[in-house]
């Protein structure tokens, strides 16, 4: 097998075998990204130097007796989180130029796991999207059908992981910002628990829903990359300090007497037959291996579009006003005043979707509308939540497709924003409630295009639906399969 | 008409410590544009506010110092709105859950202590700063500079309890003494570090409900804050006497002219879209750790006049001059650790000391004579070297160079003169050169003394020690009788 179609650990054992180098890895990698990046457009940044510089380093570093489940092993990052010295700019032209003094937390912890940053991938302007055809920087094509998106936001890192671009990436979820594309794209994708993962330099889109986690080919590398960038930062006010197992110890553990629900309200009306037809078999599959399952209900989940779409606006309203084109990024040539200023960089550097995402946000938060708003929406955030927890109190993780469909077709959507928010319609309440939500591979549509499992999980419960995910891998040859390109 | 006064009080103190609010940034005042700036501070992509321990204890001692409620659970808001040098263009502030609730500051007034009840004390970030003009880089540009962005802001809102010019100035005089006291906020009112802004309205005598209230902003020192009330009362006075309706708005205080200008109407007013900031978790206090910082409270302003009138036996109008700034009532104390005579010192430092710093109108931490050397001062007069009127002339040369007194008294030549023989010839010369004061002296005019006194004194340019002249006079004088 070619080296670039390798998982994360497979890289590991022949590196630590000295079979390979990182440079051996990393050189593979570049050589499929020249072979098929034109046409999936998965990168915006690559940074073959520094990676190369890295690889050095992680070959020297095994050399001196060391060695780590992430070291030398070549990775793609989302550009939404900031990396030290290369640009940075969140799809977005209105960050057209910035190129961050400093690492996000993630990144720190990549770098002294001996990671090598391949570049920076695609995605919607400023995680604002379903499909990655909101980047100021055009769009990315699925590995799968190149005439369908890839899913969004993190679009750029699933196509790349898809397309062995990349041994395993790191992409932002919101809303289902990192489900819904390894959904379309046939891979794994990870949200861990709001507050496992730091948050210090992930750019903000909606600070009390953004987390970060993996995407990659199965669900071993996941818990490995969950192991290096999960836990307590000080940095992060809002991370948590609650112990954190070894998630590659507990992946075997099986699921014999695990109790699974199956939410009604994720199996009904506008759910794709065949999506439809994929998860339900992926439900006797678990139960052949041992689990129980049951039907649960989530009566609030209809609401969950609705809350999401005051919330996330409302929060990045405030959260994206600082590009103004005062401190850095973007600035407007042609300006006659300060007011004049702000109103051209702002018009001209943010892409429709995000005024119309800031205009959203700043109705819901203003004087008069507020309670009827904002206010509401935190109410109905608290009710899903309670939906959660009175199913958790009977089960001990939920089964759901990770999307109502598979992947559509570039250019189907764009003109109407309320059908392609309702791509999240099953990712969204797992954002409100805070809890981990991973997506697996579980079929294929007759068209050929991958359909994604959503395991749910109780709050800081990662293991058990890292568990559940591999249990179902290990009975499965989904994640296998590979788009011909 | 008789109209009521009613003004309400917005300070913004900023809090004396070591590093900012949300980052680990140096909060000193004065340095080089932008040096004190990290990615934080800076709003910079991705960045994430950590809160202070520090902060949060300086705003607990004040609530304790003010009787105020530290409730056991608060959080943090956005304000949101647009300006070049908030870096986020939303400030971390609190809004409908501050720290602290309620409280009160009591004031002396002539009709007893009055108290002035608080409204809440909370705690938010401070912005950068503009910079425009001719001695920069590129004089048609504005500059920001970002040292001041993140800088502890603690502000205290009063009721509309104040109901005169005077007792608004009174009120935030000794709100800046407490939260001196407590060591806080250095209360700088130049530097900035002690802001206020001012809600004035007016309402016929006895009426229940709250005239228009107008609120005006850029009020620097306690002087203009006088001044601009004094105004705006002046102006409302005349709007209301004249059938005009006054309009909700916030003026600015022009101090040059003397004079406060509309800024903007409610009409206009921001709309903050307040709402939790989602990057800090709620504040807890604990009871535990609210009794522990009462604990390490120091003596505050009350207390210690109190103790000045019963340990140093001194007047209670003295004691409550010398400790209406925390820095007076240490160089009281430091004064007394040198020379142990409390009255004498009181009455030098209410006297000329506090007189030449109002005509200069400058602190006690600014004065140029030590505690040290004062009390040195005093102790050259109880020991014969000086008398006390030059000891006035010597405090004067002190308080102008910043020498020691023994210093200038050796400069001068101003040691007095006690010596027997030196004034036994003087007295003579004064004697024979004025025979008939001297018949008329022992004819029964005693008050010539006082004469005869000042005529030694002049004859040794004030040198002569004033109680040994007069001993010898007396004794001269009566000698001669006999």
């Amino acid at each position: 097998m070619e080296l670039h179609a390798l998982t994360v650990h497979e890289l590991h054992d022949l590196l630590d075998k000295r079979e390979i180098s990182a440079r051996d890895a990393t050189e593979a990698f570049y050589r499929r990204i020249e072979a098929l990046d034109d046409r999936v457009h998965a990168y915006l940044t690559l940074t073959r130097d520094l990676a190369l510089e890295q690889a050095a380093e992680a070959d020297h570093r095994r050399r001196t007796g060391e060695s780590g489940p992430l070291l030398g092993i070549p990775l793609a990052i989302k550009d939404v989180i900031c990396t030290k010295g290369v640009r940075t700019t969140c799809g977005s032209k209105v960050l057209h130029g910035f190129v961050p003094p400093y690492d996000a937390t993630v990144m720190e912890r990549l770098k002294a796991a001996g990671a090598i940053i391949l570049g920076k991938a695609n995605m919607d302007e400023f995680a604002m999207g379903s499909s990655t055809e909101h980047s100021a920087y055009g769009i990315t094509h699925n590995p799968w059908d190149l005439s369908t998106i890839p899913g969004g936001s993190s679009g750029g890192s699933a196509a790349a992981v898809a397309a062995d671009e990349c041994a395993a990436a790191l992409g932002s979820d919101t809303g289902g910002s990192i489900r819904q594309p390894a959904s379309y794209c046939g891979i794994v994708g990870m949200k861990p628990t709001y507050g496992r993962v730091s948050r210090y330099g992930l750019v903000a889109f909606a600070s009390s829903l953004d987390q970060i986690g993996p995407l990659t080919k199965d669900v071993r590398d996941a818990a490995l990359l969950m192991n290096v960038i999960g836990g307590k930062d000080w940095r992060d006010s809002t991370s948590a300090d609650i112990p954190m197992p070894d998630f590659t110890r507990v992946l075997g553990g099986g699921v014999r007497g695990l109790r699974i629900g199956i939410p009604r309200e994720y199996f009904i009306g506008g759910i794709d037959p065949e999506v439809d037809g994929a998860v339900r078999a992926a439900v006797k599959v678990l139960e052949g291996v041992g689990a129980a399952t049951e039907e649960v209900s989530l009566p609030h989940t209809e609401y969950g579009v609705a809350a999401y779409y005051i919330l996330a606006p409302s929060e990045a309203s405030s959260n994206l006003a600082r590009y103004d084109g005062i401190k850095y990024g973007y600035r407007t040539p042609h300006w006659s005043n300060l007011r004049d200023m702000y109103m051209r960089t702002r018009d001209e550097g943010f892409g429709a979707e995000v005024k119309r995402r800031i205009m959203l946000g700043t109705y819901a938060l203003s004087a008069g509308y507020y309670e009827a708003y904002y206010k509401k929406a935190q109410q109905v955030r608290t009710l899903i939540l309670r939906d959660f927890q009175e199913a958790f109190e009977h089960v001990d993780v939920l089964l759901a497709p990770t999307a109502p469909t598979p992947a559509f077709k570039i250019g189907e959507k764009t003109s109407d924003p309320l059908q392609m928010y309702l791509s999240d319609v099953f990712t969204v309440p797992i954002n409100l409630a805070g809890i981990p939500g991973i997506s697996v591979p579980c079929g294929f549509t007759s068209a050929g295009l991958p359909i994604g499992l959503q395991i749910i999980g109780k709050p800081f419960d990662e293991a058990t639906i890292l568990r559940l995910a591999y249990a179902f891998e290990q009975q499965t040859e989904y994640h296998r399969r590979k788009p011909s390109l | 008409m008789d109209y009521e006064v009613v003004i309400g009080l917005e300070v913004h103190a900023q809090l004396s410590t070591r590093s900012k609010i949300f980052c680990g940034c140096s909060t000193t005042f004065g340095a080089p544009p932008n040096t004190q700036t990290c990615p934080v501070c800076l709003g910079m992509p991705g960045v994430l506010p950590v809160l202070n321990r520090q902060v949060v204890e300086c705003a607990i001692k004040t609530a304790l110092a003010c009787h105020g409620e530290v409730v056991p659970r608060c959080r943090f808001a956005r304000k949101n709105y647009f300006y070049p040098d908030m870096p986020k263009n939303y400030q971390i502030s609190q809004y409908d859950e501050p720290l602290v609730s309620g409280g009160y500051i009591e004031l002396p007034t002539p009709e007893g202590m009055k108290r002035i009840r608080l409204v809440r004390i909370h705690l938010e970030e401070d912005v950068g700063k503009s910079i425009h003009g001719e001695n920069l880089d590129d004089p048609r540009a504005s500059y920001v500079d970002f040292n001041r962005s993140g800088v502890p802001l603690m502000e205290i809102v009063s009721e509309p309890d104040l109901s005169s010019p005077d007792e608004a100035k009174l009120y935030l005089q000794r709100l800046r003494t407490i939260l001196q006291y407590l060591e806080v906020c250095d209360g700088n009112m130049e530097e900035g570090s002690f802001r206020c802004d001012a809600n004035v309205s007016l309402r016929p005598r006895g009426a229940r409900e709250y005239g228009t209230k107008v609120e005006i902003k850029n009020l620097n020192s306690f002087r203009n804050v006088q001044r601009a009330l004094e105004y705006e009362v002046i102006r409302q006075t005349k709007a209301l006497d004249s059938g005009e309706t006054l309009v909700q708005e916030t003026r600015l205080w022009d101090a040059n002219r003397g004079l406060t200008r509309a800024m903007r109407s409610k009409e206009y007013a921001h709309d903050y879209r307040y709402f939790p900031e989602p990057d800090l978790v709620p504040l807890l206090t604990t009871r535990e750790w609210v009794e522990a910082i009462r604990h390490t409270l120091p003596e505050l302003p009350d207390a210690r006049m109190q103790r000045f009138v019963a340990e140093y036996g001194i007047p209670e109008y003295d004691a409550g001059v010398l400790t209406s700034s925390k820095a007076l009532a240490d160089y009281y104390e430091a004064c007394l650790a040198r020379y142990p005579k409390p009255k004498v010192v009181s009455n030098w430092i209410m006297v000329e000391l506090l007189r030449a710093l109002n005509r200069d109108g400058i602190e006690v931490e600014q004065s140029r004579v030590s505690p040290e050397n004062l009390a040195e001062l005093f102790t050259l007069v109880d020991d014969g070297t000086i008398s006390g009127t030059m000891a006035k002339t010597v405090f004067d040369a002190m308080y102008e160079t910043g020498k020691p007194a023994t210093e200038i008294v050796h400069e001068k030549g101003l040691r007095q003169i006690s010596d027997e023989n030196t004034l036994v010839a003087a007295i003579e010369q004064v004697l024979a050169n004025n025979p008939k004061e001297v018949d008329e002296f022992r004819a029964g005019r005693e008050k010539l003394l006082s004469f005869f006194m000042g005529q030694v004194m002049k004859a040794t340019q004030g040198k002569a020690n004033p109680q040994a002249v007069s001993k010898l006079l007396r004794d001269k004088l009566a000698a001669k009788e006999t």
